[in-house]
């Protein structure tokens, strides 16, 4: 499936594959062509992923690059966990974790920028650059690093501590801008205008958006070639939720799956939820928000990919749901007690919203369920902070059973 | 009213590869109006049904006008009125 062209989403105009990502006759979101396969022999293509390298590289067939690149830091490949525990707590049979903390800077993010960095070398690009609430900020920073490339990443000023800690330390220029994300996002757009460097998430954003394919690649194979019959996902631009869909889509269509499109369940927090809002009133546009929740990284308030994300629940048969902030401490606590994984605040949407889901009785308990945790739980420790309190003792044995006696008693 | 108006690189084609424009306006509808009159081009691009096509943003000062009044946003003499798409970021 070599990509073949930047296809306008709305009105259907071709470019090439090039650094753009508007349509200049509707302003409508390019997306990457691909041409259509030659006999496809599903067994044959099988055999030639399974024999890839343990990275998104394995599906490199269908990605928007044109060789796989050299010198880069391997994402993807990340754990499919089945978590029993958690699917008996909530009454359910069959929940899989797809724990993409597991990457090399520990959120999904590692493999949208693979991309779009790999793109953005073959066309030359010197410098790459990126609008982050903090994940992809570390992304970018880690492997521009990892590729010898400058890099600047431009984030709200108020982000968590652990985010630009973990971003400075790989070398790059870390601007902090006094706003929100959107506002972050706004003055981007202008910079990519006036400056010739590969924004990840601007002019490379049809490349970059194509990485999160890679999360139903792996999902299907790692599910022995099969798919889920629902997928519960955050949102906050909207990109990975349909992107996750696509990657379906497409090897249902190449015969390499069997059967139809899983439910959609989206998960935002209550906080900033312009996705879930417009799904409840029945629109199919967002109205912008000013984000006010502690699930930062999700805190888009004008999400680009908003129309097309309630079309994929719509047509899925699945919903848009919110959670609030103490639902969201209580997921990121819940998947960590019965899994062993601990995330940050999205993936205590998702998880929430899981819970939500199942507490109503929207899924048939003998549904098979994929949750996409999408970032690690150490980058957003305040979340967590006074959940729990810890022991003091003195060193001795009588200290520790007097107050092992006292906490009994409590409990 | 005197107001600035932002073009960005996407649509420069039609304005003659100019990055701004000032144009006079009370509103930024109107502001808009006097725009397409200069660069006929841009109505079909971004306007819609009397309104705007759903991927593009416009600012005032740095404010998503879908905060303010919309098209019926006042804008006053030295403002600066942004264009840009909307299907950046995430």
């Amino acid at each position: 499936m070599p990509p073949e062209s930047l296809r306008c989403k709305e009105c259907q105009t071709v470019y090439p594959l090039d650094a753009r990502y508007v349509c200049e006759q509707c302003f409508g979101p390019l997306e990457v062509a691909y041409a259509a396969p030659d006999d496809i022999d599903p067994a044959e293509l099988r055999r030639r992923i399974q024999a890839g390298p343990h990275s998104l590289w394995r599906y490199g067939d269908f990605l928007p690059v044109n060789a796989l690149p050299q010198g880069h830091l391997p994402a993807g490949w990340t754990p499919l966990l089945r978590a029993d525990r958690l699917a008996e707590r909530l009454g359910l049979k069959e929940v899989w974790i797809k724990n993409d903390a597991a990457n090399p800077t520990h959120s999904f993010k590692d493999r949208v920028v693979s991309i779009a960095l790999a793109r953005a070398r073959e066309l030359g690009f010197e410098t790459i650059a990126c609008a982050s609430t903090g994940n992809l900020a570390n992304a970018v920073a880690a492997h521009a690093a990892a590729a010898g490339l400058e890099s600047y990443v431009f984030i709200p000023s108020n982000l968590e501590e652990q985010k630009v800690l973990a971003t400075g330390i790989y070398g790059t220029n870390v601007v902090g801008v006094r706003g929100n994300y959107d506002d972050v996002n706004r003055l981007c757009t202008e910079i990519s205008g006036e400056h010739e460097w590969a924004f990840v998430n601007i002019n490379m954003r049809p490349y970059y958006a194509e990485g999160s394919k890679t999360l139903a690649y792996e999902t299907a194979e790692q599910l022995g070639w099969e798919l889920p019959d629902r997928v519960v996902a955050p949102i906050a631009s909207g990109s990975l939720f349909t992107k996750i869909a696509r990657g379906f889509q497409e090897w249902i269509d190449l015969g390499l799956l069997d059967g139809t499109l899983p439910t959609f369940n989206g998960a935002q927090a209550a906080g900033c939820s312009p996705v879930a809002s417009a799904f409840a009133d029945g629109k199919d546009f967002c109205r912008p928000v000013k984000p006010d929740t502690i699930a930062k990284s999700l805190a888009i308030g004008n999400p680009a990919d908003g129309p097309y994300a309630l079309d994929l629940a719509r047509r899925s048969s699945g919903t848009i749901e919110s959670v609030t902030d103490d639902e969201i401490r209580e997921g990121i606590r819940l998947l960590a007690q019965t899994t062993g994984i601990f995330t940050e605040t999205a993936g205590g949407v998702t998880t929430a919203v899981l819970a939500k889901l199942a507490q109503r009785g929207d899924i048939d308990p003998d549904e098979r369920v994929v949750a996409y945790i999408t970032g690690e739980g150490l980058k957003t420790l305040d979340a967590v902070r006074g959940t729990f309190e810890a022991w003091e003792i003195d060193p001795s044995i009588e200290a520790f059973e007097a107050a092992n006696e006292r906490v009994s008693a409590l409990a | 009213m005197a107001v600035k108006v932002k073009i960005p690189t996407q649509l420069r084609a039609a304005t003659e590869g100019e990055a701004s424009a000032s144009v006079d306006g009370a509103t930024v509808g109107e502001v808009l109006d006097a725009l397409y009159e200069r660069f006929g081009e841009l109505r079909n691009r971004i306007a819609e049904d009397g309104g705007l096509r759903r991927f593009v943003n416009v600012y005032v000062d740095g404010e998503d006008i879908r905060f303010l009044d919309g098209l019926d946003t006042a804008v006053k003499d030295g403002d600066e009125v942004t264009i840009l798409p909307a299907v950046a970021g995430g």
